[in-house]
């Protein structure tokens, strides 16, 4: 068959953007809380291991927490004050992890502590990886996975294009879109980092056509001994995933259980990438980051930069919800988490904050048996057959799941979004995944035993 | 807001829109114009039959959910369609309570029996259609002239026939297009055949409506649009070959197009999400292969029309089809060979 080059990949779907009502709106600072509670897991890997004892004092962008191995990132003091309690606290996925309770000193400034910076002319690749784990980065897109071990380009690879994701397909969140407007110095610093960490000989920003401001602006601000393409691309979730970005952007198809790099690519949020460049000049450590606070139920709906550890209470208190407040969601409406409770706080892959009324959530009433009609096989970017890996579910048919590619899927939730009988696929695969996953850990726990 | 509980759920926290409800309801409205046009063409006989066939797919339904001991499912609108669609293939003066066993076939034997809605091999209109052209080959043969003058008040006394009595034959003066063709080789006026001015099932007659109604599931997102284009297509240019070798031997394919059920079966049965496949080329094969039947059973088989069975042969079909056409998994070079 032809094949038409559309800048974009297959499949997908269009829900309603809701972007409007903060994309106008600059980012804020927002105020410390009067205690800040600090998780050591905000990130994929092992938990941070602290560095404080209670009644400790320390200043804002003082080192409290290092890194426990590789895959691992430090953490830093949000705030100037006291370490008040060592404990375990809650999380979102409704686990207790270790802790830091931090009371802020009422006098707090903004101020940071410096540290050693990496200087972006004579560091070598592994002092800015290095540069990079000290301070603390990990994914801002939301998946929160540690910034240097995915720009580690393994033995023998080696890597053409860095890709910056200004993407941002999921409905509401605007945090990326502020971040472009307002930190362009930051971006283009950062892919100078970036592209030293990694040895990519081009850089692509993707931008979604929906955020034509922000193409603009950057287009207008490339520094001019620096090399950058910005390839707008249609709007359509879930375009911001890695690998469909990959295919948008250089017509390459990520190997099925492969990484980016297998492709000669890297992907990196354009949120980090700011970070980036605004942290390792200084030698400093992330302590706050920009989040979308919007939905129905928020009054004062925009985009907030707030340090890290904010407790979720506090965070609505401080912009007002509406009393009748029934979901709070952290992340998109597509991918984000429903928070349980709210004392938990702000982590580093917080990008959004979204609160929903009873009446603004639809949900069904009833689920009726798949009737075949195809809207999943439509709308799956992976080209997977989701009505059949529902129907296996239902069977808890997992190998043969596995067969039908089960791993292969990145839980976007397109299928569940589009299906007419109201099905949760998605709900079904990540629950399949997880029991996946345990199974083979089990199988190879005996294998080796055996051996 | 800080003493309440709140919900949560996994995502995604959103849905589109659609639902199967809003889908079926949707197929109802397609269909409300080509049965009241039927109505108006064959008058009372008509409306009757539609009427019957309906009321007696939904009490099947309920009946059957009752006594199962599950919750009753006609409010999904499905029955009303299998019931519609069932009235719309069968001649206007069918009696009445062929068509009410019509009714209870499709219901239990066409969908109840595989597990009811989404589980149904074929569709249960043509299976109950199957079912009552083997049953009663005369009743369901004997058709009726359109537009007879007191249609509006006189009932014919066939569709009062007394259960399992066979209907005294006295409607036979209407034969339709594609039976007279066939033996008799009589071709009939296209324009009547598009606008359904012509004897046939209640439904089968007015091609332009059923379109329209097609046209628009399709432009609500509520129809593949592959299938009748695929099932179309392939009569169009099928026949046209044929007609191109012996013009005299084969009809012209606008007559193949409009004559008959091809219409209505393209674009309302064929179309049954269920009984069809799930993929776009897959849709595609399905179109095409029952295409290529009504043609091969028109033609060359001994019945004059043969939309039913190709469907249904092509709803047999669509299982293995799927289990054929698999889209490439994004990442993998080859399609894996999987059973």
């Amino acid at each position: 068959m032809l094949n038409f080059r559309t800048n974009t990949f297959k499949n997908g779907i269009h829900p309603p953007e809701h972007k409007r009502e903060t994309n106008g709106l600059p980012i804020r600072q927002f105020p410390f809380a009067p205690v800040i509670i600090l998780p050591m897991v905000q990130h994929i890997g092992a938990p941070s291991k602290i560095m404080v004892v209670e009644g400790q004092e320390v200043v804002r962008g003082q080192l409290i927490a290092q890194a426990d191995g590789y895959v691992s990132v430090p953490m830093h003091a949000p705030v100037s004050g006291t370490i008040r309690k060592i404990v375990n606290v809650p999380t979102i996925s409704g686990k207790m992890a270790p802790g830091i309770f931090l009371e802020a000193f009422p006098s707090s400034t903004q101020e940071v502590q410096e540290g050693t910076p990496v200087n972006l002319e004579s560091a070598t690749t592994e002092e800015i990886l290095q540069g990079i784990q000290n301070a603390g980065i990990v994914g801002l897109g939301g998946a929160a996975f540690p910034t240097h071990v995915k720009l580690k380009i393994p033995e023998g690879k080696h890597c053409e294009v860095l890709i910056i994701n200004g993407i941002e397909c999921e409905p509401y969140l605007t945090t990326d879109h502020r971040v472009m407007l307002e930190q362009a110095q930051d971006i283009f610093t950062g892919i100078r980092y970036l592209l030293k960490a990694t040895g990519a000989t081009r850089v692509i920003i993707g931008i979604e056509a929906n955020k034509q401001d922000a193409v603009d602006h950057l287009e207008a601000n490339i520094p001019n001994d620096l090399q950058v393409s910005i390839k707008v691309v249609p709007v359509k979730y879930p375009q911001g995933s890695e690998k469909m970005l990959i295919t948008s952007l250089l017509d390459r198809e990520v190997p099925s259980g492969g990484l980016p790099i297998e492709v000669h690519a890297v992907v990196v949020n354009v949120a980090t990438t700011a970070e980036i460049g605004r942290l390792l000049p200084h030698g400093r450590g992330i302590q706050e980051r920009v989040i979308t606070i919007t939905g129905p139920g928020i009054k004062k709906k925009g985009n907030y930069l707030i340090p890290i550890g904010t407790p979720l209470r506090y965070v609505l208190e401080q912009v007002g919800v509406d009393g009748e407040i029934s979901e709070v969601y952290m992340g998109g409406p597509m991918m984000g988490t429903a928070v349980s409770n709210l004392d938990i706080s702000i982590v580093k892959g917080t990008s959004g904050i979204l609160a929903f009324t009873e009446k603004d959530v639809i949900r069904p009433e009833k689920i009726y048996p798949c009737i075949k009609c195809g809207a999943c096989v439509d709308a799956c970017p992976l080209f997977l057959n989701p009505s059949r890996l529902g129907i296996l579910a239902k069977f808890e048919a997992y190998d043969q799941m596995t067969e039908h590619h089960l791993m292969d899927c990145f839980e976007c939730g397109s299928c569940s979004y589009v299906c007419p009988a109201h099905i949760p696929l998605v709900q079904y695969f990540r629950l399949s995944k997880s029991i996946v996953r345990k199974r083979q850990a089990a199988a190879k726990q005996t294998l080796e035993y055996v051996q | 807001m800080y003493s309440k509980t709140l919900h949560i759920s996994t995502s995604p926290h959103i849905a589109g829109g659609l639902s199967i409800e809003v889908i079926m309801r949707n197929v109802v409205w397609a269909l409300v114009p080509v049965a009241l046009f039927a109505v108006y063409t064959f008058g009372l006989n008509a409306l009757m039959v539609l009427v019957t066939t309906v009321i007696s797919c939904l009490l099947t339904e309920h009946f059957l959910c009752k006594i199962s001991k599950k919750e009753s499912t006609i409010s999904d609108w499905s029955a009303v369609i299998t019931g519609l669609l069932l009235g719309l293939t069968l001649p206007p003066i069918f009696p009445l309570w062929m068509a009410f066993f019509g009714g209870v076939i499709a219901i239990a034997l066409g969908k109840f029996i595989f597990g009811g809605l989404g589980y149904n091999v074929f569709n249960p209109a043509l299976v109950s259609r199957a079912v009552l052209q083997a049953a009663f080959p005369v009743a369901i043969t004997t058709w009726f002239p359109a537009f007879t003058d007191n249609r509006f008040s006189v009932v014919n006394a066939s569709v009062f026939t007394f259960p399992f009595m066979s209907p005294g034959v006295d409607g036979l003066s209407g034969a339709t297009p594609l039976a007279a063709f066939k033996f008799d080789q009589v071709i009939t006026n296209n324009s009547d055949l598009a606008l359904g001015l012509i004897s046939g099932s209640t439904g089968e007659t007015c091609a332009v409506l059923i379109l329209l109604g097609g046209l628009y599931l399709i432009v609500r997102n509520m129809m593949n649009w592959r299938i009748p284009v695929a099932i179309l297509g392939t009569v169009l240019v099928l026949s046209g070959i044929l007609h191109l070798i012996d013009s005299q031997a084969y009809p012209s394919p606008i007559f193949m197009l409009f004559s008959g059920g091809l219409m209505l079966g393209a674009i309302f049965m064929a179309t049954d999400m269920v009984g069809s496949p799930i993929t776009s080329l897959g849709v595609l094969i399905y179109g095409t292969v029952i295409g290529i039947l009504v043609v091969v059973i028109r033609i060359w088989g001994g019945l004059p029309e043969g939309v039913m069975y190709a469907i249904l042969l092509g709803n047999a079909l669509s299982p293995h089809i799927d289990n054929l056409v698999k889209p490439r998994v994004y990442g993998t070079v080859k399609q894996p060979q999987q059973s």
